[in-house]
């Protein structure tokens, strides 16, 4: 197993520390699983995790400069490792500066994700700030638990507002309530309600506009749904509070399924990163 | 006309009635007495007047005339009702609280009387956001009695020379003294705090003063834990009125000019702390 990665560019450096940073904000411990062609970030919808499920996808050669992966064995081509974001966040964090980024998976006295900073110095050799973050390697036996989360049968997909907006109305619900409500049409209306014994709050989007999925056997699923009539979830409002404030870029796409009552399923797409959120229905 | 025609409350439902183009012009200003969870509203027909109190020796009013409104209609004499400013303030900034140039959410506030939730309608960006807050039945206020004809000295600073002052002041210290005198030292602010006394001297003939009209040697002091939340209102302020009255009483007067330019004006009444010893 062995994995080796650097990257020189700085504006594909930053674009990786922002990722790093959002994935940082939206789970304490998660699971990257690496393979020749992309890096994941995976958070599985356990218990522990109050039900919340992530799954966050890059290609590695839209941030990378070399990359060498070898996986467990030939036919499994692939390692997942456990490890908190937030270390790697601050590794990443030295080399707003630096000239190259390399990172390598050692097991000196324990598995480790080293990340090697090099900065700019004013003699000939370089500065090198190294950090090595504890990882722990995955057993392939446990590797189903992290397969990709199939979009779920939603009753209702919609585009979200923008997401200053929403992130705004957001924090101030959280201040008046823990959960809030989600409901939305396929005539592009979504509205945030909140409510407590002392106030109710309701936020009403307008216009926002439906995606359309194509099913594998050609039809649109929604066609039989009345447009005006609202699929709605109840969730922790922490949880989307959150995913919003990760947000550090504005994405290209960003669009949400409700499954009425059990599971809203948010996809954040960028040009080279794609986010998809799940938090479970109270 | 027949009667019946009306429905039985009168074509107009709500008591209180207002429109505001900018929220802004109303949360600043209640933030600038948000100390305490609840406040008490008072509309009449020269506007809101909503009032904060604390350990029954400070109160802190916030005036919002009617002319700042784009719309203000009260259908009784005093309109009045308790409600919980955190969450109102929460309701009012909804969309944030950056003010970027060119954005404002508007608002419209009615109320249908005694028993009925406070209705507030935000809008901003073609967004809308519907408020239902609960109102509370009003409690008894101070009457701080503060006469404004037994007033024994009074100053008017511009606020910028206080700020600084007020933001440094020792909060190790329990009490600010505050001393006015037709002599010297006119106008000083002291404390006594863990590491000795501070004072603060503004002369009377300083840039800052603009009016000065101390009769007499008064020094009192104040809990500095219940005159802090001023310094908001300070902030705000582009001048302030400072006068005490015989018993010692504080009051403070800010005034405040909103982003359009318009005056309004938040005070502080606070009782001398009773441990005095001059």
């Amino acid at each position: 197993m062995r994995f080796r990665a650097k990257i020189v560019d700085v504006a594909c450096l930053n674009h990786f520390s922002r990722v790093i940073n959002t994935i940082a904000k939206l789970a304490r411990t998660c699971t990257l699983r690496l393979t020749v062609s992309k890096l994941y970030f995976i958070l599985s919808d356990k218990v522990a995790n109050g039900g919340v499920g992530m799954w966050c996808e890059l290609n590695q050669g839209n941030f990378f400069d070399e990359f060498q992966m070898e996986g467990v064995a030939a036919e499994h081509n692939e390692i997942y490792l456990e490890l908190m974001p937030e270390n790697l966040s601050r590794a990443l964090k030295t080399a707003q500066n630096a000239k190259a980024v390399k990172m390598k998976l050692t097991n000196k006295h324990c598995p480790c994700l080293r990340v090697a900073v090099e900065l700019p110095s004013l003699s000939s050799s370089s500065r090198i700030v190294t950090h090595d973050i504890p990882v722990a390697v995955i057993p392939r036996r446990l590797w189903s638990d992290f397969r990709e989360p199939s979009v779920p049968d939603f009753d209702v997909s919609i585009y979200l507002p923008a997401l200053k907006t929403m992130k705004s109305v957001v924090e101030r619900m959280r201040n008046l309530s823990n959960s809030i409500m989600i409901e939305a049409n396929l005539s592009g209306e979504m509205n945030l309600k909140i409510e407590t014994d002392l106030v109710c709050v309701t936020t009403h989007f307008k216009d926002l506009g439906n995606p359309s999925w194509a099913l594998e056997d050609g039809c649109q699923s929604s066609q039989d749904r009345d447009p005006e009539s609202m699929a709605e979830a109840r969730i922790d409002i922490r949880k989307l509070q959150q995913l919003l404030a990760g947000q550090q870029v504005n994405p290209t796409k960003a669009l949400c399924n409700i499954v009425s009552k059990r599971i809203v399923h948010f996809i954040l797409l960028h040009e080279d990163v794609s986010l998809q959120y799940f938090i479970p229905a109270l | 006309m027949p009667l019946t025609a009306q429905p039985a409350g009168s074509a107009e439902p709500y008591v209180l009635s207002a429109s505001l183009d900018n929220a802004r012009h109303l949360s600043s200003l209640l933030r600038a007495v948000h100390f305490q969870d609840h406040a008490t509203c008072f509309a009449t027909d020269n506007g809101l007047r909503v009032t904060v109190e604390d350990a029954k020796c400070i109160q802190a009013n916030a005036f919002i005339q009617a002319e700042i409104f784009q719309e203000f209609a009260v259908q009784e004499q005093t309109v009045t009702f308790r409600i919980n400013l955190s969450v109102l303030l929460d309701c009012l900034t909804i969309f944030g609280t950056s003010s970027l140039p060119g954005t404002s959410t508007a608002l419209k506030m009615c109320y249908r009387g005694y028993g009925y939730p406070l209705m507030l309608f935000l809008e901003e960006g073609g967004v809308v956001t519907v408020c239902k807050i609960n109102t509370e039945e009003p409690e008894d206020l101070l009457d701080f009695d503060f006469c404004n004809t037994k007033v024994v000295n009074k100053i008017i600073l511009q606020s910028e020379g206080l700020r600084e002052a007020f933001v440094e002041l020792d909060l190790t210290s329990e009490v600010v003294q505050i001393t006015m005198s037709p002599d010297k030292p006119y106008f000083r602010l002291s404390t006594f705090g863990n590491a000795g006394s501070a004072h603060l001297d503004y002369s009377k003939d300083s840039d800052l003063m603009e009016v000065f009209h101390c009769n007499q040697t008064q020094t009192n002091r104040y809990k500095i834990s219940l005159l802090k939340p001023s310094a908001k209102a300070l902030s705000l302020s582009c001048k302030v009125s400072i006068r005490t009255d015989a018993q010692g009483f504080l009051s403070l007067q800010y005034m405040i000019r909103n982003e359009d330019g318009q005056i309004c004006f938040v005070e502080y009444y606070c009782c001398p702390d009773e441990n005095i010893t001059e």
